[in-house]
């Protein structure tokens, strides 16, 4: 089988060094694609950090519960374990939407974005539930510093699951009014490795907040 | 309908306030109708508020950097004003409520809206032409950045007038940042500025780090890039690394205070100490984001008017790339005094101090390269002589603070102020000041004037000893920092001298207006037209001084370190140009609206006004999804456009 290219970017556009970009760097200015690419990682890169802070705020105050329920009072792992199933497989629909329309196979691409967008959304809202569920037992993020810190990371990756929903919606209808151009294929580059980070951040999430918390 | 906002938000029974905000709004009303009547507004849109050249984008940091400088030196001048008349138990005219917000802001300002506007400004326009490239990575982003950080200071400003600013120091530590003790919208205003600033510097780290390591002039080798694109690629990997961490922090403590949280409260099992490790976890880094890149500016300066390449060049990298890294190993020296026990004081008392080393390789790597150089007294590099003296003071002193034992009795004292006064306004300050004067005739066209120039430096080199050497011995005597009146009438005549050393400086802000007033004035007098006025080393001397929007109509390519300064000496004529046709990207109002958008929301959220806050967002994203949606289309400037409007250039005339 051969691979198809990754954008549609014609051959003749990539500079013969675009090659040499790579290592030390003396073969000039890397093509968009690759720059775009490399700036979004980046930005991947510092919003795990930002992650990464909120983490170290759980780890401290995971503990401090101030009377109030325990982290092993109130999670649920099999819960928790659904939402990790449709968090993946929401990804997993996204990547085969990725080699979809690489391949021109819209009818696959747009199946494949609404299994991903049905999948986050029902993920987003047993995680809503979750919460309401906790806050409807008085266990709100005011409660005590544990689940201040619980619902801010927890909540945290969430917003970036929704902020991630409307991006899809965004890019369905541009590629439905637009088609495959160029900017619209690498964006769509971009909120795939948007998707797929959200899934490193969770299965950090899954093990250090549920799986720890409710043993 | 307007949340906690009514009239009694602004101070009118305070004549202070009043009046300095009186003349910042008649000044500003003055400028708007002057831009009004003279028709200049067309300009301004098309060059300025909507420009994504990165060249312009970097002159508006800088001149953002250079107004808030003289706001932060006015709340500085009060503050030692203060301090002069309030000793042995006078009162003094400034209230304590008012001095605490003085001394917030101008720490506040001084470094988010002064230091790193300055700093990235310098990266922003000098970077790209280091590289031998047409612009950043991501230029519409770019704009976003800066118009984001601008929303910042704006914010920051607008509390002078409507309601009050922070009255916690410029880190606002909780708990006295928490709503129980800071129920005004002063903490909420500092922590609104800084997030949406954070966020536009974050942009701005993301778009330089991209473009050092992607887009690069053919041949230009990771070892043959200037040093300056070194510490700027260190500085922007710090930011990426370390502006997350703020964001997040002050997030925790916005959610304590409009959602009731317990992060870093004193009930509900919250932990102050957790803000004090996560901020600092960002502020050393900081402040090696702000410093690195003067490092560069000194290594630029310093070799060229010595006409000679860098000392150590390799050494010089390392040194920069070991800071980078060690940077993020030091934060806990900021608060020794806090209980984390002896091992663990140990461990960051020794990682502080092995942080002197790198830096130590570099002062000696810059004596070097003026050691039998043929050095060239301009003012860029008095301000480079001037710093290497005075940071070594500064980092002396720091490596005596970073000792556990001696921290502990010099802990918050004046002795501290004095400390990181040393090195940022003798790190920090004097690289911006060198810089400034070093890459102005690139930006403009003409050269400042030498002679104010030079008065400009004796006075703050001077202003700055004597304001800030009593402060050293007064942190020895026993004064903490923060004080708004003392009783001690020994220490009078310390405090009195340093308000006379900021008197001194001030003769320094005064000398650089007039610089740069008389250079305007006079500046048919003093055109840069060979583009290459220092006889540079770097490829940003070899464009037309200013650079057309596009830098190099041909791409240089790279062969050695200091290329340009290689093919002035071998002599080598370049190849007859061949033009090839450019794509240019097209001018965005996206960073100007989104930023719009940005002061009323964080406006709304100050003021709790919901509905405004609600708006406010949505438009912003709204904006954001429009600009999205529509394609960009890229000008096309044709080989025969370019070669035009080289020759036109070469005959001395202004390029149609």
């Amino acid at each position: 089988m051969t691979r198809a290219p990754l954008t549609d970017l014609p051959m003749t556009e990539i500079p013969a060094n675009a090659v040499t970009a790579t290592g030390r760097g003396g073969g000039g200015p890397a093509p968009v694609r690759i720059v775009v690419a490399y700036g979004f990682w980046i930005f991947l890169l510092s919003d795990i950090i930002m992650f990464s802070a909120l983490f170290a705020a759980y780890a401290v105050l995971s503990g401090e519960t101030a009377g109030g329920p325990t982290a092993r009072e109130l999670f649920d792992v099999r819960h928790a374990g659904i939402e990790t199933l449709c968090l993946l497989f929401s990804s997993y629909a996204c990547g085969i939407g990725a080699l979809s329309i690489e391949r021109r196979r819209m009818g696959a691409f747009y199946a494949c974005c609404a299994a991903t967008f049905i999948l986050g959304a029902t993920f987003l809202a047993l995680e809503v539930s979750e919460f309401a569920g906790m806050i409807a037992r008085g266990a709100g993020p005011s409660r005590s510093a544990f689940l201040s810190a619980f619902f801010s990371l927890v909540g945290l990756h969430g917003v970036h699951v929704t902020i991630g929903l409307l991006w899809l919606v965004f890019m369905v209808a541009q590629v439905a009014a637009q088609g495959r151009k160029e900017f619209v294929l690498r964006r769509l580059h971009c909120f795939s490795l948007f998707w797929h980070a959200l899934d490193i951040i969770w299965i950090a999430l899954l093990t250090l907040v549920y799986l720890i918390g409710a043993r | 309908m307007f949340g906690k906002l009514t009239w009694a938000a602004i101070p009118f029974d305070q004549p202070l306030p009043m009046t300095a905000s009186l003349f910042v709004l008649v000044g500003i009303l003055t400028v708007l109708v002057l831009a009004t009547v003279k028709g200049w507004w067309p300009y301004l849109w098309r060059e300025w508020l909507t420009s994504v050249d990165h060249k312009h984008i970097g002159i508006m940091y800088v001149l953002l950097g250079l107004v808030l400088l003289l706001r932060g030196f006015v709340d500085a001048l009060m503050m030692r004003s203060q301090l002069a008349l309030a000793t042995s138990g006078a009162p003094g005219y400034l209230t304590p409520e008012h001095y605490d917000q003085i001394f917030s802001a101008h720490g506040t300002i001084m470094i988010f809206f002064m230091a790193m506007p300055f700093i990235v400004g310098l990266m922003n326009f000098v970077v790209p032409l280091q590289l031998g490239v047409r612009d950043v990575a991501f230029p519409a982003l770019n704009a976003v950045s800066f118009w984001l950080t601008a929303t910042g200071a704006l914010l920051v400003n607008v509390s002078l007038v409507v309601g009050e600013f922070a009255k916690t120091g410029w880190l606002a530590y909780p708990p006295l940042s928490e709503l129980q003790f800071s129920p005004g919208v002063g903490v909420d205003y500092y922590l609104w500025a800084l997030e949406i600033s954070g966020i536009g510097t974050l942009l701005a780290g993301i778009n330089l780090v991209t473009t050092i390591l992607k887009l690069r002039a053919p041949g230009m080798l990771y070892m043959r890039m200037p040093v300056f694109c070194w510490t700027s690629l260190a500085s922007s990997l710090l930011i990426v690394a370390a502006f997350p961490l703020l964001t997040a922090t002050l997030g925790m403590l916005l959610l304590d205070r409009y959602l009731g949280m317990h992060f870093f409260t004193n009930d509900g099992g919250g932990n102050a100490m957790l803000y004090f490790n996560l901020i600092w976890a960002w502020g050393h880094p900081e402040v090696y984001i702000l410093i690195l890149p003067a490092f560069g500016v000194f290594s630029e300066v310093i070799a060229t008017f010595s006409r000679k390449a860098v000392f150590g060049y390799r050494s010089m990298v390392f040194a920069t790339l070991a800071i980078c890294i060690l940077s993020f190993t030091v934060w806990l020296h900021h608060f020794f005094t806090m209980g984390a026990g002896a091992d663990v004081n140990a461990f960051f008392g020794i990682m502080s101090t092995i942080i002197a080393v790198p830096t130590g390789v570099k002062v000696f790597n810059w004596m070097f390269t003026m050691f039998r150089g043929r050095v060239r007294f301009e003012t860029p590099i008095l301000w480079s002589l001037g710093f290497i003296v005075t940071f070594v003071i500064g980092g002396l002193t720091g490596v005596l603070l970073a000792v556990p034992p001696a921290d502990f009795v010099l802990h918050n004292s004046e002795f501290l102020v004095a400390h990181f006064h040393n090195v940022i306004i003798g790190g920090v300050v004097f690289g911006a000041m060198a810089g400034y004067n070093y890459w102005f005739p690139k930006a403009f066209g003409f050269t400042l004037d030498r002679r104010w120039g030079v008065v400009s430096f004796w006075c703050w080199l001077i202003g700055f000893y004597v304001a800030f050497m009593p402060l050293y011995v007064l942190g020895l005597l026993g004064m903490t920092r923060r004080l708004q009146h003392t009783d001690d009438p020994a220490w009078a005549p310390y405090l009195i001298t340093a308000a006379v050393g900021a008197l001194i400086i001030l003769c320094g802000v005064f000398a650089q207006i007039a610089q740069l007033i008389v250079s305007i004035r006079t500046r048919d007098r003093r055109r840069d037209v060979t583009g290459d006025p220092w006889d540079g080393r770097t490829l940003e001397w070899s464009t037309p001084s200013p650079p057309p929007s596009y830098n190099f109509a041909i791409m240089p390519q790279v062969e050695s370190q200091d290329d340009f300064w290689r093919r002035k000496q071998s002599g080598e004529r370049p190849p007859p140009p061949r033009y090839q046709a450019i794509e240019v990207p097209p001018n965005s109002p996206n960073g100007f609206i989104v930023a719009f958008f940005s002061v009323v929301t964080g406006f709304a959220l100050i003021w709790h006004i919901w509905w405004m806050a609600i708006t406010g967002l949505a438009c912003a994203l709204v904006t954001l999804l429009v600009f999205g949606w529509i394609e960009r289309t890229d000008r096309t400037l044709s080989a025969e456009t370019l070669e035009a409007a080289d020759r036109a250039r070469a005959a001395g005339m202004q390029p149609p």
